[in-house]
């Protein structure tokens, strides 16, 4: 049994326009110690995923059907009070935009200690002495001081840094990153991302890690499941992943991460766009980009052996494909 | 402390300007010896007071006599009482500012939390009932809303006195009527209708603040922190959504001191507005101007008062730098 386990989990909105089916039949598991990074572009439910494990999905969104399973209890459609108590202590989640997500008008300590004695009865001193602590462990030079600044006094990859110290405070379970490193300088990402990587070994933490960009989950990641169009079309190892794509979503993905084999190359990319959440086709979603599209491909696509392609397997190789 | 020295040298010079144009102003209004001289005096006497009065000599020069004085921290005196200016309106001046504080403090303290409710809950019913109770408020003009308080408060219903400030008790040195229980049943109308305008000001500011708060990520972050909902609204969101509603407040407060002459004259409430009144159709030249420097300094006050308030709510608005 994995600590989390989504199971065909359905998240709508319910616009004026109609329906949005922003997240529609997903499954995942994440255990302790493991990585999943969960990739897709914008608009394909990934961060809303994200969300409904959270419970804060708000109106006009809702979760409709499926379920989430945390350490063996079911929390999808638990009550706020409920929810409330395992944000934030079993379940924390990092944001994309470290500029946005700090209060600009209360100090770091504020921010940090409220989050403690949400949870834990504690001293206000003892949070704070922790709160420190844990700014230290995030690679915050001098926390002492740093803890009485206020978020503009920092930069963006330090900020990240004290959200990153928020979601460790209650020792969580489950962290849910929801692109944290998006927003920040590529060397400061790596920064980050090694810092996870540590931070979650130790702790044995289940991290989902959500992302638009592959390249940051190689060797980062233990498995990847790739979203399109509020559905997962391809999970897998991550090293399997990136060796051989069975989607053709998955293998445009990578073929359009630029790459030094591939140099004077022109770079491969997917044509079009994700269909609008309102508009999406009948069979297979991708079928409109899809270079491998053919007749029987009007059908709606199962997820079959982790790959939601019906052609996954009489597919050419993806080396061969490259060649 | 820079910033609060050139704040007040920038004072200094608004109040200089602003006692030229109050002056120049009154003088072209008309001159107080038509009204202030007997018409059965003999030209001698009209001379004697005139040459007395100083209403002899060329505008320039009363002027610089006045600003010579002024400096002395002498406003002159009253021609229609004859006791300093600066008294007359500092007499009147208690009852005035109970009457603003009052009104702002009912605004305040009503508009907020309402206004953040209205906010939280956008789209329901009651969200929308305080919001068009805000619309009404207003929409009404201030004199006739007057007249319906004293007609249904006082007269039909009873409970408030119809006119009047009641008794005065002091507290900490201060006299004012809101120390007695008398004193806070007279202020309770004239307060309320001073108030009503700016409630609904307050309203709306909290409402459109709150919803524009409310979707900014730190606030989805501190309900993913596991805090509590009135943890997040009464310091998350509520200290986000107050710097225009401060400065809403100082604007207004000053608002309140200056212009509260109708509300005053209907309630027969014995402040500064029903002072000046009296004194510009009598052309009391001196009060009028005094009056005026007041509200200048006053204004000015509370200007440096909102804006020492801004850094104090947000940290990032840093006086000294801001302004070079």
């Amino acid at each position: 049994m994995s600590l989390l386990q989504i199971d065909n989990l359905q998240t709508h909105f319910f616009t004026s326009a109609g329906v949005v089916k922003a997240v529609d039949g997903v499954s995942y598991a994440v255990d302790r110690g493991e990585v999943l990074a969960v990739v897709g572009e914008s608009g394909s439910g990934k961060s809303v995923t994200g969300l409904s494990v959270m419970g804060l999905i708000d109106a006009p969104g809702r979760v409709v059907g499926g379920a989430i399973r945390f350490d063996g209890r079911e929390i999808a459609g638990l009550p706020n009070a409920e929810m409330r108590k395992l944000r934030g202590a079993r379940i924390a989640m990092i944001f994309q935009d470290p500029m946005m997500t700090l209060n600009p008008v209360l100090r770091i300590d504020t921010q940090m200690v409220e989050t403690i004695l949400a949870h834990r009865a504690m001293s206000r001193s003892e949070a704070w002495a922790l709160s420190r602590d844990t700014l230290g462990r995030v690679g915050i030079p001098s926390p002492d001081e740093r803890m009485r600044a206020y978020p503009h006094q920092f930069s963006g990859g330090m900020r990240q840094r004290v959200a990153i110290a928020i979601a460790l405070l209650n020792k969580p379970d489950l962290i849910i990153a929801d692109e944290p490193t998006t927003a920040l300088d590529v060397t400061i990402q790596a920064q980050i991302l090694h810092l996870m990587q540590g931070l979650v070994e130790e702790e044995r933490t289940a991290l989902v890690w959500i992302t638009h960009d592959l390249s940051v989950v190689a060797g980062f990641a233990d498995r990847v499941a790739v979203m399109y169009a509020g559905e997962i079309v391809e999970e897998a190892r991550t090293d399997d992943l990136i060796a051989a794509p069975r989607h053709p979503y998955t293998r445009g993905l990578i073929g359009s991460v630029p790459s030094r084999n591939l140099r004077g190359r022109r770079l491969a990319q997917i044509p079009g766009g994700a269909p609008p959440a309102l508009n999406r086709p009948e069979g297979c979603r991708f079928a409109p980009r899809c270079a491998f599209c053919t007749e029987g491909c009007e059908r709606p696509q199962e997820l079959r052996d982790k790959v939601r392609c019906w052609r996954a397997a009489e597919l050419p190789e993806y080396a061969e494909a490259l060649a | 402390m820079v910033f609060v020295i050139r704040r007040l040298l920038q004072a200094l010079f608004l109040g200089l300007v602003m006692s030229a144009l109050v002056f120049a102003g009154i003088f072209a209004v008309g001159n107080p010896v038509d009204i202030l001289i007997d018409p059965d005096a003999t030209q001698a006497e009209r001379a004697r007071l005139i040459a007395q009065l100083g209403l002899d000599r060329p505008f320039h020069e009363q002027y610089f006599i006045f600003l010579g004085n002024l400096l002395q921290g002498d406003f002159g005196n009253s021609f229609v009482y004859n006791r300093p200016a600066l008294t007359l309106i500092l007499e009147r001046m208690p009852a005035t500012l109970e009457l603003a504080f009052a009104a702002i403090v009912i605004a305040v303290v009503l508009g907020i939390p309402l206004g953040v409710y209205a906010g939280l809950r956008h789209g329901t019913p009651g969200s929308q009932a305080v919001m068009a109770g805000s619309i009404l408020g207003f929409s009404v003009p201030n004199f006739w809303q007057a007249i319906m308080l004293i007609m249904v408060f006082s007269v039909m219903l009873g409970w408030f006195p119809v006119s009047g400030r009641g008794e005065v008790g002091t507290f900490l040195g201060i006299r004012s009527s809101l120390f007695t229980l008398n004193g806070l049943h007279h202020i309770a109308l004239p307060a309320i209708n001073l108030a009503i305008g700016h409630l609904a000001l307050v309203i709306r500011l909290a409402r459109s603040g709150t919803r524009e708060v409310q979707a900014q990520d730190f606030i989805r972050f501190a309900r993913a922190k596991g805090l509590s909902e009135p943890r997040i609204v009464l310091v998350h969101l509520l200290r986000n959504i107050l710097i225009p509603i401060v400065t809403l407040v100082g604007m207004s407060f000053g608002g309140l001191i200056a212009f509260a002459v109708v509300t005053e004259t209907i309630f027969a409430w014995p402040g500064m507005g029903k002072l000046i009144i009296d004194s510009i159709r009598m052309l009391d030249r001196p009060v009028v101007v005094a009056y005026l420097i007041v509200i200048v300094v006053i204004f000015i006050i509370l200007n440096l008062l909102v804006d020492l308030l801004y850094s104090l709510i947000d940290p990032r608005i840093r006086l000294d730098e801001a302004r070079q």
